[in-house]
């Protein structure tokens, strides 16, 4: 009596199984590709072009819910674990690669003075943030407010053997000082251009800085041009010479001279006056051949189109015919005209 | 001074964390959509383009304007769009006698247009047509591509990518089971793409994981594939680079068999044998040394 139920129990959980199991399956030709990162399914089975017809959308979502409940199969056996009382499930890294929105970034190029360093092998050494200070007898920080040794902060400065007594030292500092803040700003900005991959322009000599022959005469040049009448009327000096590679604007024939060439000239001027057809232009009328020769073989290739597809295409009619004839004769009015 | 005076430097915080969030990203954010209409825009491309933004809402910006250009024949408007918003995908929808609702579906690398492919729509039911209950705003979508064609042929291959681009949203470590509940199903047939939108229902099955069933929510669109613009080999492969820093590193020394077994190469240390514990003998025990001696020094020869 016992053996024979226990075999029937064990039957029965299998069927059980079984149905509960067929409720969760769908059958498929090919399986399904997934790529769980992206919740993407792909299903490579050709659909039923038949079965779409008879049965329209309920296809469509018949086919819907087999490849969605494969996917969900898929997506359930993820590991999970528990966020804030709720179930979530730990994705995998997406394995489809897509095109990237813009392209990686690259690093920024060294600066000057980081290719210069790197040449000659320098490297940063760290200062102490904070330096003795021997007016005041303490330790302050090096940079900032209430730094060490500030030599603006001096009362009293001493006037050199060499400079003009009435200059104002304090006056000098603070202008060094100003034109160093400015060349370095000058040096970050050339950086920057540098990196965006503009031209830079040659570097500027500060004033007062030593130049060569070359240069200064380069810019003396420059000043003689820098006119409101493009330095025509500049005065030269007496032994000096004529800038070379400045072009010249007009050219004129001289007046007395060659008489045949003169005659020759003129001859050919009237003539060219008094020719009635136009003259001819090879570049325009070039591409006037050539576009005509498109013309043709497009209309070409439309009416042979037309003749193959037959009923197929509707909207081919006498209208496109006419449409091509008139095309046709207008261009050849204008090349006609041209010629 | 003219080449310097060009280089443009924000001036406040705000701006410079605006530029700094434009900028290209090892790790790269969601890409936006924007959705454009064209100079002629009917009231079903219009509706569609509504349709779409309601599906890709927080990463779409929705152009209301007009805007009278054809971004097969010229893409500088595309473009110029695209780097005043950011976004790197679009739709544009537009409706004229030749191409009857026209959708072109495309994105930018790097802001120029990277692939573009005009899809017809045939027919079309809008997401306010059918009457029931929605996904929220924002739900990651399930994709499901069905169709044979959309692995041979070349075009439905990269247009099948250029979906996904589009509707996958954001990558997210960990998903709330239960909160996928909507799918997005392209099945190709007849050479049309029919594209429907379907809400979950998840039912008792008495396993573990639930039988689906599916409840349309649109909108649902019956495409057809028009003309296309694909990028070359080269700019395709050119964008999918992946920057170096991305890559895994690979460790040395350690290789796997067909089976999944794992070998590696250890170097040991010599072995230091004074330290090697043998049986433990009572008569091998270290003792402190009595000194004998010593002993003895300290002891008085006589009490």
């Amino acid at each position: 009596m016992a053996a024979p139920g226990v075999e029937e129990l064990l039957a029965r959980a299998e069927q059980d199984e079984a149905s509960r199991l067929r409720q969760i399956t769908v059958h498929k030709e090919l399986d399904l590709e997934y790529d769980l990162g992206n919740l993407l399914a792909v299903d490579p089975n050709p659909p039923e072009a038949s079965e779409f017809r008879r049965r329209g959308g309920d296809y469509l979502k018949a086919l819907a819910r087999g490849n969605t409940q494969l996917l969900m199969n898929q997506l359930w056996q993820v590991p999970t674990e528990r966020v804030a009382e709720t179930v979530v499930g730990r994705l995998p890294e997406p394995t489809l690669r897509l095109p990237r929105e813009k392209p990686p970034p690259r690093a920024r190029p060294p600066t000057r003075w980081e290719q210069f360093a790197k040449l000659k092998g320098i490297r940063k050494r760290k200062k102490s943030n904070i330096a003795w200070d021997e007016a005041h007898g303490e330790w302050r920080r090096r940079w900032g407010y209430r730094r060490a040794n500030d030599p603006t902060k001096n009362w009293l400065m001493e006037v050199p053997a060499t400079a003009d007594p009435n200059e104002d030292q304090f006056a000098k500092l603070r202008r060094a000082k100003k034109e160093r803040v400015a060349k370095n700003e000058l040096q970050r900005l050339r950086n920057i251009a540098r990196s965006q991959g503009r031209a830079v322009p040659a570097p500027v000599a500060p004033p007062g800085a030593p130049r060569s022959r070359a240069e200064l005469g380069k810019e003396l040049q420059v000043t003689r041009r820098s006119t409101a009448s493009v330095g025509r009327f500049q005065a030269r000096l007496p032994r000096e010479k004529e800038p070379r590679g400045l072009g010249k604007k007009r050219r004129f024939q001289p007046l007395l001279g060659d008489m045949a060439a003169e005659k020759a000239r003129q001859l050919e001027l009237l003539g060219a006056l008094s020719r009635k057809e136009p003259r001819l232009d090879v570049t325009r009328a070039a591409n006037k051949q050539l576009r005509e020769d498109e013309q043709e073989a497009a209309r070409n290739r439309k009416r042979r189109g037309a003749g193959r597809a037959g009923s197929g295409k509707k909207r081919k009619g006498p209208g496109g015919a006419r449409a091509g004839k008139k095309g046709n004769k207008q261009a050849g009015k204008r090349s006609r005209k041209g010629q | 001074m003219s080449a310097l005076d060009r280089v443009v430097k924000p001036k406040t915080k705000r701006s410079k964390r605006f530029l700094e969030k434009r900028e290209p990203k090892l790790v790269e954010n969601v890409k936006n959509a924007m959705l454009l209409k064209g100079g002629n825009a009917n009231c079903t491309v219009t509706q569609a383009l509504k349709d779409i933004y309601a599906l890709k809402k927080p990463y779409a910006v929705l152009y209301k304007k007009k805007n009278i250009t054809r971004p097969f024949e010229d893409q500088t408007s595309l473009e110029f769009f695209s780097k005043k918003s950011d976004c790197s995908i679009f739709v544009f929808g537009s409706h004229n006698k030749k191409r009857p609702n026209n959708l072109v579906l495309g994105r930018m690398f790097d802001y120029h247009v990277l692939d573009m492919i005009e899809l017809g729509i045939e027919n079309y039911v809008s997401l306010n047509d059918i009457k029931n209950s929605k996904c929220p705003e924002g739900t990651k979508p399930m994709l499901i591509f069905a169709g044979d064609v959309f692995e041979s042929s070349e075009d439905y291959r990269r247009l099948k990518s250029l979906l996904i681009d589009f509707f996958r949203g954001p990558t997210v470590p960990c998903v709330r089971l239960a909160g996928l509940e909507h799918v997005l199903h392209f099945t190709a047939l007849n050479g049309k793409i029919f594209m429907r939108s379907y809400k979950v229902l998840l039912k008792k099955s008495g396993c573990r994981t639930p039988r689906i069933e599916l409840e349309e929510i649109g909108p649902s669109f019956d495409f057809t594939v028009r003309r296309t613009h694909l990028a070359s080999d080269d700019l395709y492969k050119l964008a999918l680079k992946q920057p170096k820093a991305l890559k895994p590193k690979k460790k040395k020394n350690i290789s796997r068999d067909t089976f999944g077994t794992t070998y590696g190469r250890i170097h040991m240390q010599k072995q230091d044998l004074g330290k090697l514990q043998t049986r433990k003998v009572k008569g091998l025990k270290k003792r402190p040394a009595v000194n004998g001696p010593e002993n003895s020094v300290k002891k008085p020869r006589h009490v």
